[in-house]
């Protein structure tokens, strides 16, 4: 995996229209642009989607990407979203070899990591993390010597940062009674 | 026909109202089975539909229509064959942003999916090469959807616009083609805002930059053409006394004929144009995209040279070369907020002296003009000779329409366009066959203009069929074929890179016989092969105006576009001809 400085995460609000997911990776194909991973769905406006993308910017400059992306006339607005400026997560499901005698060392390792284990078999048990994708790097590979048998990572999904200054006119927060 | 909101109509009645309420007066096309339910319509239309013989003629005659006039072209054809036969123009006009609006039919919408007859994914297969495309599903969406259509044409950076429409939504023997007639008052694309204006600061930096240059260059590329600019680039460089470079794609954007005019740049520009982009210290870009046939190999491009971008596209800024002022907006609305800054800090009168500059670029001009060697008695014709007679013998606003090969850089090297809007030609994509049809859509544009396409026999022989098009319509458009009997631009290329081994690029000067084939398709033919006979037969053809000419010029194979700039390498190293040498350092 490249360093991650050439990552960069771009937060694409989209018409949820037909095609459009195509429109978006047809232009990255045929531009030589690279994507790294990808993630779409709806918004709480059912007529938008949001597609979460982390580009590889070895591949071409993050300008031109930005630029050649919203003249896709579907594209509504594109945020780059800034490491530290944003929440970003990814979800992994992972099958992992756990015999008895070394189950107890396997769970350990979820426990630490607050995964979930979701299907358990006589050698083996699904879990599944969520976090941070550097957390997820390091769970899988603290689990490789035990034995991967599967093993699926969604594409980073992420929101800006709620900024933390209080604005001077917010009223304080009063307890319900 | 007259329809009041509310109308119950059908998808194909509509469609048709549409179109001719967004002002079409002129559509090329072909009817199949797919569209057939539109084109029924058409005979109880005010739009006169032009019956072409192949769709690709269909999308270049279109394309030639928008280029003459600056409105949109439209073009229609059925599903399958006929939308994949259009796709060559689609992608030549997405590349030379050319307004043009393609309407395709389509198998049923049920039908989409199933490998029905005569179905293909046409918006998938037109997705890279169109400005946007639409497939509609339901009727009541298509008075909205063409509105969009030419709204995204037309505005921001032009382009092509698909929209196909599936037979059943269409045809009135179909309940799913029912719907209510209504004519949308605006259009609403949330994504879409293309920009006008530019940004003051950047304006205003821009006009900083002139009046501290030395050495300018204004480089003029086809977005002047597209935004109406002609007026504004000449009234700046009036003001400023800059000469101007036009490309390829702005060719008669500038009046060659003006003393600031410098030609062509590029590959097979004239080495003053060349030379004084090459020695700039600063570039006025123009609506103009920094295209490889112009720049050469890009880091020895214009070194010394800061950099001036104006263009309505955004991402052309920094494309290729990064500006010292970008300026992402409309070109006519930038150059006259631009000439207003310039007025604003003292223009003309604080520029500082170039007479020195000036000099240089006359003795340039003066030393390395375009040259041939006239042809010996018996020797066939020099290509360069038949377009001087040309150029000499016809109106000023005559429009000249090229296909792709040497005669398109012979014709744009040795042509004075004096009016804007009187070139044609295919830049970007480099279209073979593009001049015939495209002549027929300028002169169905313009019918006021005579219109002379000139072509090479590879290109002729591409879309020669249109003739007939052009003879049963009658559109008197005049042919100039420069027959060298060659694909000549690769054969020069394989003279020049290849030893000579000329790998398959015969093509026989007389079969098929040109003459006879234009006599055929209904056209006068005439065929040239001695430098006393250009003039008269020039002369006859300008007379004849009931029906296309065509005439076969017989021209010497062995004839090669100069000046030239090698592939990949810097424009420094341009070759002026074999006569001077390596040109001039």
């Amino acid at each position: 995996m490249p360093a991650p400085h050439k990552h960069h995460l771009l937060s694409v609000l989209v018409e949820n229209k037909a095609g459009v997911l195509t429109r978006v990776a047809g232009l990255f194909a045929r531009r030589g642009f690279n994507i790294h991973s990808l993630a779409v769905a709806p918004t709480e406006d059912e007529r938008l989607s949001r597609i979460t993308m982390v580009v590889d910017v070895e591949s071409a400059p993050l300008e031109q990407m930005i630029k050649q992306l919203d003249k896709l006339i579907n594209i509504i607005e594109i945020d780059e979203l800034a490491p530290g400026k944003a929440v970003a997560r990814e979800l992994l499901l992972v099958t992992v070899r756990a015999d008895p005698q070394i189950r107890g060392q396997v769970i350990e390792l979820i426990r630490i990591f607050d995964g979930r284990i979701v299907n358990v078999g006589h050698d083996s048990i699904m879990v599944s993390l969520e976090g941070a994708p550097d957390k997820l790097e390091d769970f899988e590979n603290l689990l490789r010597p035990y034995g991967i048998v599967a093993i699926q990572r969604t594409g980073r999904i992420a929101l800006p940062r709620i900024p933390s200054e209080v604005a001077e006119d917010t009223p304080p927060i009063r307890a319900v009674s | 026909m007259n329809m009041k909101p509310g109308t119950k109509t059908d998808g194909g009645k509509a469609l048709i109202k549409s179109l001719e309420l967004e002002g079409v007066d002129v559509m090329f096309g072909l009817p199949g089975g797919a569209i057939l339910p539109v084109y029924d319509p058409i005979i109880d239309s005010p739009i006169r539909h032009i019956l072409v013989r192949h769709e690709q003629g269909a999308g270049h005659m279109a394309e030639g229509f928008a280029h003459a006039t600056g409105r949109p072209g439209v073009a229609m054809v059925t599903s399958g064959p006929a939308a994949t036969n259009i796709v060559t123009p689609l992608c030549d006009a997405y590349m030379d942003s050319v307004p043009m609006v393609v309407i395709t039919g389509q198998v049923p919408y049920a039908a989409i999916g199933t490998d029905a007859f005569q179905e293909c994914d046409t918006t998938g297969i037109t997705l890279p090469v169109t400005k946007h495309n639409f497939l509609i599903s339901d009727p009541q969406d298509i008075p909205r959807v063409i509105r969009e259509a030419f709204h995204i044409a037309t505005t921001g950076r032009p382009g092509p616009v698909l929209v196909d429409v599936p037979k059943d939504i269409v045809d009135p023997k179909n309940p799913r083609s029912a719907m209510e007639w209504y004519w949308p008052d605006s259009v609403d694309l949330p994504g879409y805002k293309p920009l006008t204006h530019g940004d003051p600061n950047e304006i205003k930096k821009a006009a900083q930059l002139i009046v501290e240059s030395r050495r300018p260059v204004i480089y003029a590329g086809g977005g002047i053409l597209k935004a109406r600019a002609a007026d504004a680039l000449r009234e700046l460089a009036d003001l400023t006394g800059i000469h101007v470079v036009t490309t390829l794609m702005a060719r008669s954007a500038f009046d060659d004929t003006h003393p600031l005019a410098l030609g062509m740049p590029g590959m097979h520009g004239n080495y003053t144009a060349v030379t004084s982009m090459q020695e700039s210290d600063l570039l006025i870009a123009l609506g103009s995209r920094f295209d490889d046939r112009v720049t050469g190999k890009v880091p020895a491009f214009a070194p010394h040279a800061k950099i001036i971008h104006v263009d309505i596209d955004p991402a052309e800024l920094g494309k290729v070369r990064k500006p010292d002022a970008g300026i992402a907006g409309d070109c006519r609305l930038v150059i006259e907020e631009l000439i207003r800054a310039l007025h604003d800090i003292g223009a003309p009168q604080s520029q500082p002296d170039r007479s020195e500059w000036k000099a240089q670029i006359s003795g340039w001009q003066e030393k390395y003009p375009l040259t041939y060697q006239q042809s010996e008695p018996g020797e066939l014709l020099k290509p360069q000779f038949v377009l001087e007679q040309l150029r000499d013998n016809t109106p000023d606003d005559t429009i000249l329409v090229s296909g792709v090969g040497q005669h398109q850089m012979w014709a744009s090297q040795y042509w004075n366009f004096k009016h804007p809007y009187t070139w044609v030609n295919s830049g970007g994509l480099g279209t073979m066959g593009f001049s015939v049809p495209a002549a027929i859509g300028a002169k169905v544009g313009r019918p006021d203009r005579m219109v002379w396409a000139v072509d090479g026999d590879g290109c002729f022989q591409m879309t020669a069929q249109e003739l007939v098009t052009a003879a049963s319509e009658r559109i008197p458009i005049k042919v100039a074929i420069l027959n060298n009997a060659y694909l000549g631009m690769v054969r020069q290329w394989q003279e020049m890179f290849y030893e000579e081994r000329y790998s398959e690029v015969y093509l026989s000067p007389d079969l098929p016989d040109y003459k006879m084939w234009a006599e055929s398709m209904g056209c006068v033919g005439f065929r040239v092969e001695s430098p006393e006979e250009v003039l008269p037969t020039i002369e006859k053809a300008n007379s004849i105006d009931d029906r296309p000419v065509v005439i076969d010029f017989r021209t010497d194979s062995r004839e090669k576009v100069y000046p030239m700039v090698p592939a990949g390498l810097s424009n420094d190293d341009i070759v002026v001809d074999p006569a001077h040498g390596e040109g001039g350092r």
